[in-house]
């Protein structure tokens, strides 16, 4: 009984799922000026029988992360403009002094998102608020006015209309999609129930059936399904005089990993906090099968005792009542991935094919629109690095890695994560050839893009009597939560003696080819058209002018260029040089990361140690900084590139990876007599890099923020085209709105006279303590925090508005409820340590 | 060889047990209680003294069955019929197939979930007692019986103990549900108690009566009397008007005897249009009105 | 007052009916179970009549160890204990009212045992009048309406055009249906108690059936091709025109 219109036998993109992403996307595309639009879904109109049609449907706005807390209030946006949100207040309380202080830090994080309506309750405020609650079992809550339940049906169908309105969309209900055609890497038609439309560009919108979909065309969405369970009890006697749909705050209760929320006359009571069930995306019924949608399943009731104990505690009023009945209650389906972050972007697989997956109803409207954007210009307003589909190795689409990280992920959905906070499951699959020495000199490992690296080594404790008074020791238990003050000792023998670091996490990529050069050029910011042999680091850009990736680039030869960068983003960075290779074959790129290795010698005994092993020529004028080449130490040949990233003197070797043990070995021996240390990523990442004020990708540098105010327009802009070049030419004839400065704290004393040490992400204010806030809107807030054991203090960076960007500039900043003073020690990139850089150049 | 159909009088269920009978191999007869009117070869009309009484009824058809020896006995599948069919099953202590669509020797087709699945299932016993699912069975020609005959069962005291001791009349004011010629009923689609003022408004027209699917009840928006399913009451009239209803499994369990179904509802692919005659495509709060003023619209000219 | 409610574990289905290979049962790995909609009533009438008048509410099925969930369910309701005949067998209703007699049996008598009218998977119609008359006890089927007073239960039948109304003394036999009452909504309390209370669990081998199940079987033919009389309001015309021709306009 279809509706009578068929299917067009073309369309210039086909969106698949028409829950909140699918309605939402295609309605900004229409907006954005896309026409011959289709959306297809297998189920019903409005209500398809996704995760959408379930949702809890309440939006708390706050979060750790800048990118999902600016998704969420786009959302927001785009709930009110729509007249589906109502604004109830939320309280996140806190049955704990533990989470009385994530409360505290979860303050500081709305501020330097720029939320600022919001507080810390007591129990007894909490109670005026919530007055069904009992305020006896709670030391607290953080109360944010702005939360509120929207209705995401009724937006759906609203957004859809829209796009429907201005001619660029057909919608098709019932529609099942049966295969994906590909040709060449690239998407040319779908199939559908219905029939089949050309088209190059398909966006998978499908939920939790979204890897069903995406593997249709031989690519991947690496997510999985798991239970959320909810129960609605009611009516309640409370609740009998309300008006509408919500009148009384939303609570979580964060300890017990649950919320209860008011709908009409009754409470729904939703958890997180029961054993991970997962599901299997080829095993969710028909919408036919289905009792009564395909993502809602039978309630478990077992999993459920547990909190129906915790609920019965926080608010018996509601619940110890006989009259109140449970009257609904499911297992409902959502979305989880290995790292807790949706799926967006083009797929690394498959040209033309989108996902906009393992997206929650808070942040569905904004990642339709930041998805539309990309699709349109190649990038979104809002920064989607950390959601980047294409941020993935191999081992991480894995369904038993997705699946072991959802499950560990999930009961930590209200949980008290720690910035640094480690996985535990599915460890250890990506080992460095140094991995076995590592272990001996007893590593503690971190993990990095699957890759175990060590963060520092036990071995090294001896040195703290070393270096004695110069190792600050911390109080606080929470800053000494995956820390140690080995880092610090480590960091000091590297500026005495010389340190070595297992770098093998990098992403290391070749550019090859007549059509290298072009390529390169046309992707990063600075001049690749140099003498071989040269080492250059560039940011590359996105269009607009902002920080898509920053990396260094060797030139090896007339048409070979090698690419290394961060573990982390590395293969996003692989797509976005692929993406832009010629048509005409002359460029390729191949992927080297785990053909080498990468073995970081640093410190003022490198060359040193070095020149033990060698007979090259490493003398400063013979090896000059920025440039590198094949040296022979000892038995091995070895590219060597003399950069740092932590200010001193000294090269990154690199071997074929079956030769990084013996490197190891032989770099270990010669350093030996000059006091080498192992040292860790404690250094690298952090201590070595702040004290030179160098900015990180995905901390300093992002979307948000251009080269300029990032402090980093040195040189003459080249003359070649290159992505991002007419927006970076316009910022710099622009007076900047902001600086990225670095700062230094002068006082870690807390009110009860432990000494605090910020470890990021906390909002910077004036010393009057009002948020900073510059031109463009944007927050200051710390983006990277840590020691500098050579300065002997704690070093933070952040970008400031030109009015406080003055060295000498008094400011405070927020950690955990309590303000500290600081100072602007540098407004520019001048290193706080080493100012003249004379180091790397020794 | 004999089959013994039992008969209520003025039964439409009845008449369609007895075409089961009749496709079973044997002459033949049939029990009821009382006069009726039923094609079978021969008819045996007991006389039972008072109300009715389940137990006495199963008591003249147990004795019935001794004496004649059939091979089957076949039950209206009605409340009455599978009540004095179990009592007699219990009685007999043999196997009993409710609502049966087929029988292949001492094999039988069943009707499960309110016949939405069916069984097929082997009795094991030389006597088969089979009631006749609802509507499986065209009704012939409500001839008279070939030959009638009067049984005298030999009844107990035991017997008649539980019995019909007074009949009430029913609470609705209206035509009842079971009895309408049009039924207009309502689902989740109505969307309130108030929703259902526009299908009384027609189903008042139609001299109809209104019904609703479970989750109306559930919701409290309608009482129990109105559901019409598996667990509700199960109609048959000429038309019935589905409103809003999505077509569940025990929704259609009790409209599947209406002569004809119209469906209307918002969703083409809803499940009910898969079971109706006719289908109107839309908003039910728009169309029902519309289809109201048309008909008086109709009859004022 | 002591009542025994029998109850059997039931699959909620959805629109369509998928069957296991083996064509013996329902596909069932997507569905939630309960106990039947008629049996739900008989729970709630006998918490209503003990909490009125005192006594025992105690819950009977025969079914796998999974049934354990329904029969919390009931002590949710505020049943007070459960017995537990396990087996991962489906039965017939001959077998079945055999197994349950024993259990009965072996119990102190109860004044009023209930069941539902039929069951929603099997639809047998007999197991509770074969118990009554095993026990030599009165039965009354598909009750609408029930009072208990005085030794003795007025019993209410839904028939065409009213209620027949029985009464019997107890102890008795009752079959219910729904609409009997509207069960309460379980409170978390209730839950929290249910999980406390005792179910006492005893294996039980199933006979050999008399009417044994071959296969089930899906109907055929379900779908019909309904002629669309039109969109919106629009159609009103050709509806009335429908009705015109089955002379009920």
């Amino acid at each position: 009984m279809a509706d009578a219109s068929s299917l067009p036998t073309s369309a210039r993109a086909v969106v698949v799922g028409a829950g909140i992403v699918g309605n939402s996307l295609v309605s900004h595309l229409a907006e954005l000026g896309w026409t011959e639009l289709v959306l297809l879904d297998k189920g019903p109109l409005p209500n398809p029988g996704g995760s959408t049609g379930h949702a809890s449907n309440f939006i708390f706005p706050v979060d750790h992360s800048k990118e999902m807390t600016q998704l969420t209030l786009e959302s927001v946006r785009q709930y009110q403009e729509a007249g589906v949100f109502t604004q109830s207040g939320g309280i996140e309380v806190a049955r704990t002094e533990e989470r009385m202080q994530e409360l505290r830090r979860r303050v500081a994080s709305a501020k330097a998102w720029g939320i600022d309506d919001v507080s810390i309750l007591t129990p007894a405020e909490v109670k005026e608020l919530v007055p069904y609650i009992d305020e006896s079992v709670i030391l607290g809550g953080f109360y944010s006015p702005t939360v509120g339940i929207v209705d995401s049906l009724r937006f759906g169908t609203i957004a859809r209309e829209r796009a429907q309105a201005k001619g660029a969309l057909s919608v098709f209900a019932n529609t099942e999609v049966v295969g994906i055609d590909v040709e060449r890497g690239r998407v040319t038609g779908i199939k559908t129930s219905r029939g089949d439309i050309e088209t190059d560009t398909i966006v998978v919108c499908c939920g939790v059936w979204s890897p069903r979909i995406a593997r249709m065309a031989g690519a991947s969405i690496p997510l999985t399904p798991a239970v959320h369970q909810m129960i609605d009890v009611g009516p309640v006697p409370h609740f009998k005089d309300t008006k509408g749909v919500i009148e009384f705050p939303i609570v979580r209760d964060m300890d017990t990993n649950m919320y209860e929320r008011q709908d009409g006359s009754g409470l729904e009571i939703g958890s997180y906090a029961h054993r991970p069930i997962l599901h299997d995306p080829e095993d969710i019924p028909s919408n036919e099968e289905a009792a009564l949608s395909p993502t809602e399943f039978p309630f478990t009731e077992k999993d459920f005792a547990q909190q129906m104990e915790d609920a019965l505690e926080l608010i018996p009023d509601v619940l110890n009542d006989e009259s109140v009945g449970i009257k609904y209650a499911i297992n409902g389906l959502l979305s989880l991935t290995a790292d807790g972050l949706p799926l967006l972007g083009e797929t690394p697989e498959v040209k033309g094919l989108w996902s906009a997956a393992a997206v929650w109803v808070k942040e569905g409207p904004g990642v339709g629109k930041s998805v539309a954007e990309w699709m349109t210009h190649g990038e979104s307003e809002i920064d989607l690095q950390s959601s980047d589909i294409a941020r993935f190795y191999e081992h991480q689409r894995a369904r038993q890695h997705v699946r072991a990280r959802a499950a560990e992920g999930f009961n930590k959905t209200y949980g008290i994560v720690h910035p640094a906070e480690q996985w535990e499951s599915n460890r250890n699959v990506r080992l460095s050839p140094f991995h076995a020495r590592e272990r001996e000199l007893g590593a503690v490992f971190f993990e990095a893009a699957g890759w175990e690296r060590p963060h520092w080594y036990e071995s090294n404790a001896a040195l703290l009597e070393e270096y004695g008074e110069r190792i600050n020791r911390r109080e606080a238990e929470w800053e000494s939560r995956w820390w140690s003050p080995i880092i610090n000792a480590e960091h000091l023998a590297m500026r005495d003696r010389a340190a070595m670091f297992d770098l093998t996490a990098f992403c290391i990529f070749d550019v090859t080819g007549p059509g290298a050069l072009d390529v390169v050029q046309h992707v990063s910011m600075r001049q690749m058209n140099v003498a071989n042999g040269k080492v250059v680091y560039t940011p590359v850009l996105s269009p607009s002018g902002t920080f898509k990736s920053d990396l260094t680039v060797m030139k090896l030869g007339d048409e070979h260029f090698r690419v290394v960068t961060g573990g982390a983003h590395g293969m996003a960075d692989l797509k976005w040089y692929a993406d832009h290779l010629p048509e005409d074959g002359s460029a390729q790129i191949t992927d080297l990361t785990s053909a080498y290795t990468t073995l970081g010698l640093w410190g003022p005994r490198a060359r040193d140690i070095l020149v033990g092993l060698s007979s090259d020529d490493l003398s400063h004028e013979g090896f000059p900084f920025a440039s590198c080449r094949t040296i022979e130490l000892d038995s091995l040949r070895v590219l060597a590139s003399r950069i740092s990233y932590v200010g001193e003197l000294g090269w990154e070797l690199y071997v074929p990876i079956e030769q990084g043990a013996r490197l190891w070995d032989l770099v270990w021996e010669a350093g030996e007599p000059h006091g080498v240390v192992p040292a860790g990523i404690g250094v690298y990442g952090t201590t070595g890099r702040l004290e030179k004020c160098y900015r990180a990708f995905g901390f300093e540098l992002d979307a948000d923020f251009d080269v300029v105010e990032a402090g980093m327009a040195w040189g003459r802009v080249k003359t070649p085209d290159f992505v991002g070049k007419a927006a970076h030419v316009k910022h710099r004839e622009q007076d900047p709105v902001a600086a990225l400065c670095t700062l230094t704290v002068d006082d870690h004393s807390s009110k009860n006279g432990a000494k605090r040490y910020m470890l990021g992400r906390e909002p910077v204010l004036s010393k009057q303590g009002e948020p900073l806030v510059d031109a463009h809107g944007r927050r200051s807030y710390v983006t990277s925090a840590g020691a500098g054991p050579s300065i002997g203090k704690h070093i933070l960076l952040s970008y400031l508005p030109p009015e406080h960007a003055k060295v000498g500039e008094e400011l405070l900043v927020e950690y955990l409820g309590e303000q500290y003073p600081v100072t602007v020690a540098t407004n520019d990139s001048t290193p706080v340590f080493d100012p003249e850089n004379a180091r790397v150049r020794s | 060889m004999t089959v013994l159909v039992f008969v209520e009088p003025d039964d439409e269920l009845s008449l369609q047990a007895v075409t089961l009978a009749r496709s079973l191999d044997g002459e033949v007869h049939g029990l009821s209680i009382g006069p009726a009117q039923a094609p079978v070869d021969v008819l045996h009309v007991a006389e039972i003294e008072g109300t009715y009484a389940p137990a006495a009824s199963a008591a003249a058809l147990v004795q019935l069955i001794e004496q004649l020896a059939p091979t089957a006995v076949v039950a209206p599948g009605s409340d009455r019929g599978n009540e004095v069919l179990a009592h007699a099953a219990a009685r007999l202590d043999l196997p009993m197939a409710a609502n049966v669509t087929d029988v292949r020797g001492d094999d039988v087709t069943r009707q499960r979930w309110g016949g939405t699945l069916l069984e097929e299932a082997r009795v094991h016993a030389e006597l088969k007692l089979l009631s006749a699912a609802p509507f499986a069975f065209p009704v012939g020609s409500a001839s008279a019986p070939g030959r009638v005959e009067t049984f005298v069962p030999d009844l107990t005291g035991a017997d008649t103990a539980v019995r019909v001791v007074e009949t009430v009349g029913a609470s609705t004011g209206g035509v009842a549900l079971a009895d309408a010629k049009v039924v207009v009923s309502g689902g989740r689609g109505v969307g309130s108690s108030e929703g259902f003022a526009i299908l009384e408004e027609l189903a008042a027209l139609l001299e109809g009566a209104v019904g609703c699917s479970r989750v109306v009840t559930s919701a409290g928006w309608r009482p129990h009397t109105d559901q019409v399913g598996q667990t509700g009451t199960k109609v048959s009239p000429d038309l019935y008007i589905a409103c809003g209803i999505s077509g569940a499994t025990q929704h259609i369990a009790g409209c599947k005897g209406a002569k004809k179904l119209l469906a209307i509802n918002d969703d083409p692919e809803a499940t009910i249009f898969s079971h109706a005659d006719y289908a109107v495509i839309g908003n039910l709060h728009e169309i029902v009105p519309a289809i109201t003023a048309e008909l008086r619209k109709a009859r004022g000219g | 007052m002591r009542i025994l409610v029998a109850v059997k574990r039931v699959p909620i289905t959805g629109g369509k009916m998928v069957l296991s290979e083996d064509a013996q049962s329902i596909q069932t790995r997507h569905l939630g179970f309960t106990i039947s909609p008629h049996e739900e009533c008989g729970v709630e009438e006998a918490v209503r009549i003990v909490e009125a008048q005192g006594g025992e509410v105690v819950v009977i099925t025969l079914g796998p160890a999974e049934a354990e969930d329904q029969l919390r369910e009931c002590m949710a309701l505020g049943a007070d204990r459960a017995i537990h005949l396990v087996s991962d067998e489906e039965w017939d209703a001959q077998a079945t009212a055999s197994a349950l007699l024993d259990a009965i049996r072996s119990e102190e008598p109860f004044d009023l045992i209930v069941f539902g009218n039929e069951s929603a998977d099997a639809g047998n119609y007999q197991v509770g009048i074969r118990i009554a008359y095993a026990l030599g006890l009165p039965v009354v089927t598909g009750l609408k309406g029930l009072t208990v007073a005085d030794g003795r239960a007025r019993c209410e039948q839904e028939v065409a055009g009213g209620r027949d109304v029985y009464d019997v003394p107890l102890p008795a036999v009752v079959t219910v249906k729904e609409g009997l009452n509207l069960p309460r909504y379980p409170s978390v309390p209730a839950k929290l108690r249910a999980n406390r209370k005792p179910v006492d669990a005893r294996p039980v081998e199933r006979a050999a059936p008399k009417l044994e199940k071959l296969r089930l079987v899906v109907p055929e033919g379900q779908g019909k091709q309904a002629e669309i009389l039109g969109h919106g309001p629009d159609a009103a015309p050709a509806v009335v025109e429908v009705m015109q021709k089955l002379g009920v306009a």
